[in-house]
């Protein structure tokens, strides 16, 4: 099984919610912390956990999904 | 040189192949067919000629824009009702600063009109004709011979300041056959570079090619840059004739096909013992200003003879700034008078003002 | 960790301007990447249309034209009769493609120029602020087809794609989707064999792509992208309409 993580850029995310919706093991959620364009922008839940703690497996789904390429995907 | 008959339009067609000319985008309408048609002959046995009948002078204006951001020397022509499709596009040229020539072949009009020649675009063509604030470069021939040549430096005058040029002919001038000597054929790989043109982005960075500025402060500055162009044209692109002009007590001023007329008309008053000279524009845009003002120190009277309602006299009151007197024949809707009739009409005027 | 997705090289760092989950910076993307793996990027030239995505070349690196509203297909004929041997595209909307520019695609496809046009299908005049369209659906609300498009007194959508198909001239057509990740793929596939048929000479391609315009529909962004695929996917099916090179060789 590979094992992957996201990292999502805030300042370019719009919250359109596109990455959250396919996310099949729902690892994206709505922040309270607004950027400076005004939007509140989205994060990886798993940003701070370690490799083997990961459920991400990189498949790219919510990269492909967003409209503003605020997500990059690396992946084993 | 050996001279060869030909017609109008096929001179056109033909000047502009030996400027270079490798495309025609048109659509048929009269009195301009021969145009097209004389293009696709042509430009069928020429290596890289492109000819394409488009869908609607609107379509055709269109890929002359394609074809001039590709670098190439790109000719269109048409009349009456299709050179109003053609103004938005001619805007985009002038906006875009990209080179074209375009030839009108004037008809009665408005509307639909006639086929018949006149002169009632010369207001569409000398103030832009579309929207915003640009002018073209307007050549005003009156003969065949001025159709070989003015059609060549069209070509040259359109990239050597990336303007349009439009040529505003006639049906006249378009259907008369007279011997000319045509130009000498350039080479089009002599042509110079143009390092600005959308060939895709191979050893260098990308470029685009737009008109849409939405910072009015970066507009203003387009405009005024493309205003710092006019002002180089007008300084080094006028042309003029004057026949007769040395002793003329009252001068006649028209363009084109009417000068030639009138060029008839004079030469008959000249035999009553009338001093009547001839001041004809050749380029229409830019405009003669300050050539035909000097003729005021001595001639208290001009005769603005057109074809039509009235259009170039307005330039002419313009340039004269009421310094004498203008009086003004027209005939529009496609009638052409004869030498006689404006002989007579300027003779009774002349006699009128009491030029002795 | 290997890094297996970020920004195509032929995309600028430029942010887009482009509302939430507006479908043209999917699809500025989806271009992006075909330029990329094609390695397109020193041979394409680009026409943006009049509309939202006017300002295209703010993030290309690739050589871009300008083109007035619904003249990019007579623009791009120009440019590639001109130029044969680079590939050029138009990325037009509806209103540029199928109101104004009918005549002029309709046309380019009929004598087959060899150029493609990736045609953006968000059913409304986004830039303008969302007036009907001609791709608007019966019963869809917009601006000027207030309590949704009536056939009366709207007329019907005119689906574009199925008459170029029937034009002998085109080579390639076929409407995608990027409303979902799968669709977004079968959409960079598309695009990529738009290309393709351009590079063999086969004559006009085009892919229609069913876009999300939350703003204009008044739906946030993923409710727009449920709408596409349970509304607009019925006036306007997927698939291939036309493949000189496939299976479907003759008229839709």
């Amino acid at each position: 099984m590979a094992t992957g993580c996201i990292e999502i850029m805030p300042e370019l995310c719009k919250d359109c919610k596109l990455c959250i919706s396919v996310c099949p093991k729902g690892l994206i959620e709505s922040s309270d912390r607004m950027n400076q364009k005004g939007y509140y922008p989205v994060y990886f839940t798993e940003k701070d956990l370690k490799k083997e703690d990961r459920k991400c497996t990189g498949c790219s789904l919510c990269a492909i999904s967003c409209p503003e390429i605020a997500i990059e995907v690396y992946r084993d | 040189m050996t001279k060869v008959l030909m017609r109008g339009n096929h001179i056109v067609g033909e000047s502009a192949i030996r400027a270079g000319c490798r495309y025609y985008f048109g659509y048929p309408i009269t009195p301009q067919n021969e145009i097209p048609e004389y293009m696709c002959q042509r430009l069928s046995k020429l290596d890289g000629g492109t000819f394409l009948q488009a869908e609607s002078e609107i379509a055709s204006i269109h890929m002359v824009i394609g074809a001039s951001m590709a670098g190439g020397r790109v000719l269109t022509s048409s009349s009456g009702p299709g050179m109003s499709l053609k103004q938005e596009g001619i805007s985009f040229l002038s906006a875009l600063e990209l080179p074209a020539v375009i030839v009108n072949m004037s008809r009665g009009g408005p509307g639909l009109g006639n086929i018949a020649p006149a002169q009632s675009d010369y207001l569409q063509a000398t103030r832009g004709g579309g929207h915003g604030d640009y002018r073209n470069i307007v050549l005003g021939p009156s003969s065949c011979q001025e159709l070989a040549d003015l059609t060549f430096e069209a070509f040259n005058l359109a990239d050597k300041y990336r303007i349009p040029v439009v040529i505003l002919g006639d049906g006249m001038l378009g259907q008369m056959m007279e011997p000319v000597e045509l130009p000498l054929e350039l080479k089009i790989k002599k042509l110079p570079h143009k390092d600005w043109i959308l060939t895709g982005a191979k050893g260098r960075p990308s470029r685009f090619i737009r008109s849409l500025i939405l910072d009015p402060v970066e507009e203003e500055a387009h405009n005024w840059k493309l205003m710092r162009k006019y002002e180089r044209i007008t300084k080094e692109e006028v042309k003029w004739e004057t026949f007769l002009a040395e002793d003329a007590k009252m001068m006649v001023v028209a363009f084109g096909i009417a000068a030639r007329i009138a060029k008839g008309a004079i030469k008959r008053i000249r035999e009553q013992g009338l001093k009547v000279g001839l001041f004809r524009p050749i380029s229409l845009w830019p405009f003669p200003n300050k050539v035909i003002k000097e003729f005021t120190e001595r001639i208290r009277h001009f005769f603005v003879f057109e074809m039509n309602m009235g259009q170039m006299v307005e330039d002419v009151k313009l340039a004269l700034g009421g310094s004498s007197e203008i009086h003004f024949y027209g005939r529009p809707g496609g009638i052409v008078p004869t030498p006689l009739e404006i002989s007579r009409v300027i003779t009774s005027k002349y006699h009128q003002k009491r030029l002795g | 960790m290997e890094k297996v997705f970020s920004r195509p090289r032929s995309l600028k760092k430029t942010p887009f301007h482009y509302c939430p989950g507006c479908g043209h910076s999917l699809l500025h993307r989806i271009v992006g990447e075909v330029i990329d793996e094609m390695n397109l990027q020193e041979k394409i030239i680009g026409i943006p249309p009049a509309g939202c995505a006017v300002l295209a070349y703010n993030y290309f690196y690739i050589d871009m034209g300008e083109a007035s509203h619904g003249r990019a297909a007579a623009l791009a004929t120009g440019l590639k009769r001109a130029l044969p041997d680079r590939v050029v595209f138009t990325y037009q909307g509806d209103g540029d493609i199928a109101a104004i520019g009918t005549a002029e695609t309709l046309h380019a496809a009929a004598r087959g120029e060899n150029f493609t046009t990736i045609f953006v299908n968000n059913g409304v005049y986004g830039m303008t602020g969302g007036q009907m369209a001609p791709t608007t659906v019966l019963g869809q609300n917009t601006t000027t087809s207030p309590g949704g498009r009536k056939e009366k007194r709207d007329g019907f959508p005119v689906d574009l794609s199925k008459m170029l198909a029937v034009t002998k001239g085109s080579a390639y057509i076929e409407r995608t989707a990027v409303n979902s990740p799968a669709n977004i793929l079968k959409t960079k596939k598309a695009i990529a064999k738009a290309f393709q048929i351009q590079l063999e000479g086969y004559g006009f391609s085009l892919v229609e792509i069913l876009s999300p315009c939350p703003t204009n529909w008044k739906m946030d962004p993923v409710e727009a992208c449920r709408w596409i695929g349970e509304v607009m996917t019925i006036s306007f099916p997927l698939g291939i309409l036309k493949d000189v090179t496939g299976e479907k060789k003759d008229a839709y």
